[in-house]
């Protein structure tokens, strides 16, 4: 059914429709939505997860962790500095292999304290061995919020995820959402059956022990073979997905999901890299310039962990001049996806030029002469590397 | 053979890793033998983490969960309303951790999870410093021990500051049972385990456990020393049901024994009696034991 909705309550939607066992979220602008919503349709009965209201996000994380160690669809949202103090925890959760599922609504990070809009607070938790996965529309976010639960709990993964969207741009936003029946997600995502080690008195089991020099790096080695591995799974559920349900609103999410989308790449003489809601901005851009006879395109990364990096590359190194546009940073190095890029195209042996281009950071406007200026630049070779849209 | 009805059976085996003469160790024992397989530990890191879990090891005969050190009584929020959804709300939930993972760096979980009101028992086993990191001092190290961050010295008596009243923090929260007990007066303290687990709602109870290398004791006086914590009131024992307090000293505690009594056996508080006795300190912490046994008694009489 086609609504007219708010990202955020779309996402709220598709939890509604997963229904996990129990959510355990602690309001942080701009994911204060999502919760709010999941909160009504808790005291309305519209669905029986059990909802803790812990006191921080580190509770929430904390709460899922033990949730799902206890062998139940666990599930939280959050935002930024909720995500930082969450930090320690989202270590242990995939070290212990929990297929716990969160929203993220991405914001930067303190300081200057900044409630608006960047990817600086999950690129900054890259490391953390946690799926993630970004969205550009509500639609997007809808359907991923579906297809990660499918994606964490899968037996060849058991890894948490997280579903990145973008902060008012894309979480405030009023777009049209298709929303399925509760009985075609069931259909999709059948109800949890637990595949891990869980807490049972039954078959008492010792989880989150210490591991000594001697088994530590196979736990890591082991985990880093999952991630690896869940590129197959993502493909899969990413297919299966687009396959079962058709799309019902034009350009509201690409018609067959996968890690990337390609947008009028084919004849392009420069292309550019984003995630996000941006690449709705940088797509409007594209269908301008084409009107000038100006060839562009744009890769858009859905799929950022596990980095799909061979296929990147390969998708990338036809062309001469490659944009990363990126809400992100690492002081001292540059870009995160600029530099993450350049490696697998330097793996891969391609020999593009490779630019990247700081945009957007706390909430700070991506206008159509940003990205126009993006391409000019990389199209003629003019400006350092690393360039800022200040 | 079943001694004061226990279960013979151990959820906390023989075989781990703590040191000879463990207070804190013998305390989980004997607890679990009262808490029983139906149980789910979820226990914060500190030494009896490390000592029972070296992988692929376990002490565990219980479904055993550890996250990390400040955030366990959380992570029982989630077991707890887990077990909800699956129906199998018999099971107990049982969160273990020592006075470093409960008094500071777990307090903030602690609280919330005691404020939602969820149907867990928390054990704090308090040996009063962070031991498994080497000694450090906590908020519930008492005024005048000697730690490795308190250290005594020309310019300092120890900790500076007095031990963190957890107890009525925790009974703030209008927790239905709160109780300290000593692990040397084991009886007491296997009945108000048994109490806590059995009443609805988050309970607590803080167990003083003496710590060999921490206390610098020896040790073969593990139960003495902790029995003598209680004699001199150091360690006072009492409950907290639904609000009101009641004193449950084994001595009239009219008839307490000097604190001296209790500090001299303890590496700890060696620089308070050598090279010649602290006499200002130790009427400091004398004073300070008698002011909270007066307080907890007149509390205990008169209902409150």
């Amino acid at each position: 059914m086609r609504h007219v909705m708010e990202a955020s309550h779309a996402v709220a939607e598709s939890v509604k429709s997963v229904e996990p066992d129990v959510i355990a979220a602690y309001p942080i602008t701009p994911q204060t939505h999502i919760v709010e919503r999941i909160s009504e349709f808790v005291a309305n009965n519209e669905i029986k997860s059990e909802y803790i209201r812990v006191e921080s996000e580190f509770s929430a994380i904390s709460a899922c962790l033990g949730a799902s160690a206890t062998g139940v669809r666990a599930y939280t949202s959050t935002s930024s500095q909720g995500l930082a103090l969450m930090h320690e925890i989202l270590f242990i959760v995939s070290g212990m292999r929990l297929p716990v599922c969160m929203s993220m609504v991405n914001r930067a990070l303190s300081a200057p304290i900044n409630i608006w809009n960047d990817h600086q607070d999950s690129i900054s938790e890259r490391d953390t061995g946690w799926i993630q996965l970004y969205v550009e529309t509500g639609q997007e976010a809808y359907d991923m919020t579906i297809m990660q639960h499918k994606i964490s709990e899968d037996k060849r993964v058991l890894l948490p995820s997280m579903v990145c969207m973008d902060g008012f741009t894309l979480s405030h936003v009023y777009e049209p959402v298709d929303i399925l029946e509760k009985a075609q997600v069931d259909s999709f995502l059948p109800k949890y059956k637990p595949v891990h080690a869980i807490l049972d008195p039954k078959e008492p089991l010792t989880q989150g022990p210490i591991g000594f020099p001697t088994h530590y790096m196979e736990f890591r080695k082991e985990l880093c073979d999952a991630m690896d591995g869940s590129l197959k799974v993502i493909e899969e559920v990413m297919a299966d997905y687009s396959k079962r349900f058709p799309v019902a609103i034009k350009d509201a999410r690409p018609e067959k999901y996968f890690h990337v989308e390609e947008y009028m790449m084919g004849d392009a003489d420069v292309v550019l890299v984003a995630m996000g809601s941006v690449c709705g901005t940088i797509k409007e851009v594209i269908d301008q310039l084409r009107a000038k006879k100006v060839k562009a395109g744009l890769l858009k990364i859905i799929t950022y962990r596990p980095f799909p990096k061979e296929l990147i590359a390969k998708k990338l190194a036809p062309y001469k001049n490659v944009a990363i546009v990126e809400k992100a940073l690492s002081p001292g190095l540059g870009g995160p996806l600029y530099h993450e890029i350049a490696s697998a195209m330097y793996e891969a042996g391609a020999k593009s030029k490779l630019r990247n281009f700081i945009v957007g950071l706390g909430g700070r406007d991506v206008r159509l002469d940003h990205v126009e200026r993006i391409i000019d630049m990389t199209m003629s070779g003019k400006g350092k590397t690393e360039e800022w849209m200040l | 053979m079943a001694i004061l009805g226990l279960d013979e059976k151990e959820y906390f085996a023989r075989g781990n890793r703590a040191c000879a003469g463990c207070g804190e160790s013998l305390a989980l024992r004997l607890l679990m033998k009262v808490a029983g397989p139906n149980t789910i530990v979820c226990q914060c890191t500190g030494c009896m983490e490390v000592v029972s879990t070296p992988y692929p090891e376990t002490a565990w005969e219980v479904p055993w969960v550890h996250g990390a050190f400040e955030n366990n009584s959380a992570i029982a929020s989630g077991v707890e309303r887990a077990l909800k959804v699956q129906g199998k709300e018999d099971v107990k939930v049982l969160v273990l951790g020592g006075d470093g993972g409960t008094y500071d760096i777990g307090l903030q979980a602690l609280s919330g999870t005691f404020e939602r009101g969820h149907n867990i028992t928390y054990i704090c086993t308090d040996n009063e410093a962070y031991m498994n990191t080497g000694i450090q001092r906590s908020g519930a190290t008492p005024y005048g021990a000697s730690t490795t961050t308190s250290p005594s010295g020309s310019a300092s008596i120890g900790k500076m500051e007095r031990k963190k009243d957890l107890m009525h923090i925790m009974a703030a929260h209008g927790s239905p049972y709160i109780a300290s007990a000593a692990v040397g007066y084991h009886t007491d303290f296997l009945r108000k385990v048994k109490t806590a687990l059995e009443t609805k709602g988050p309970t607590f109870i803080n167990v003083y456990v003496p710590c060999v290398p921490g206390w610098k004791i020896d040790p073969e006086i593990t139960v003495k020393i902790s029995k003598l914590g209680v004699d001199t009131g150091a360690t006072p024992l009492y409950e907290i049901i639904n609000g009101k307090h009641v004193l449950n000293m084994p001595t009239d505690s009219g008839k307490l024994k000097p604190v001296e009594e209790y500090l001299k056996l303890q590496g700890r508080f060696r620089h308070l009696f050598k090279p010649e006795p602290n006499k200002a300190a130790l009427e400091t912490i004398q004073a300070s034991v008698k002011a909270d046994i007066d307080r907890l008694k007149l509390l205990s009489e008169k209902g409150f």
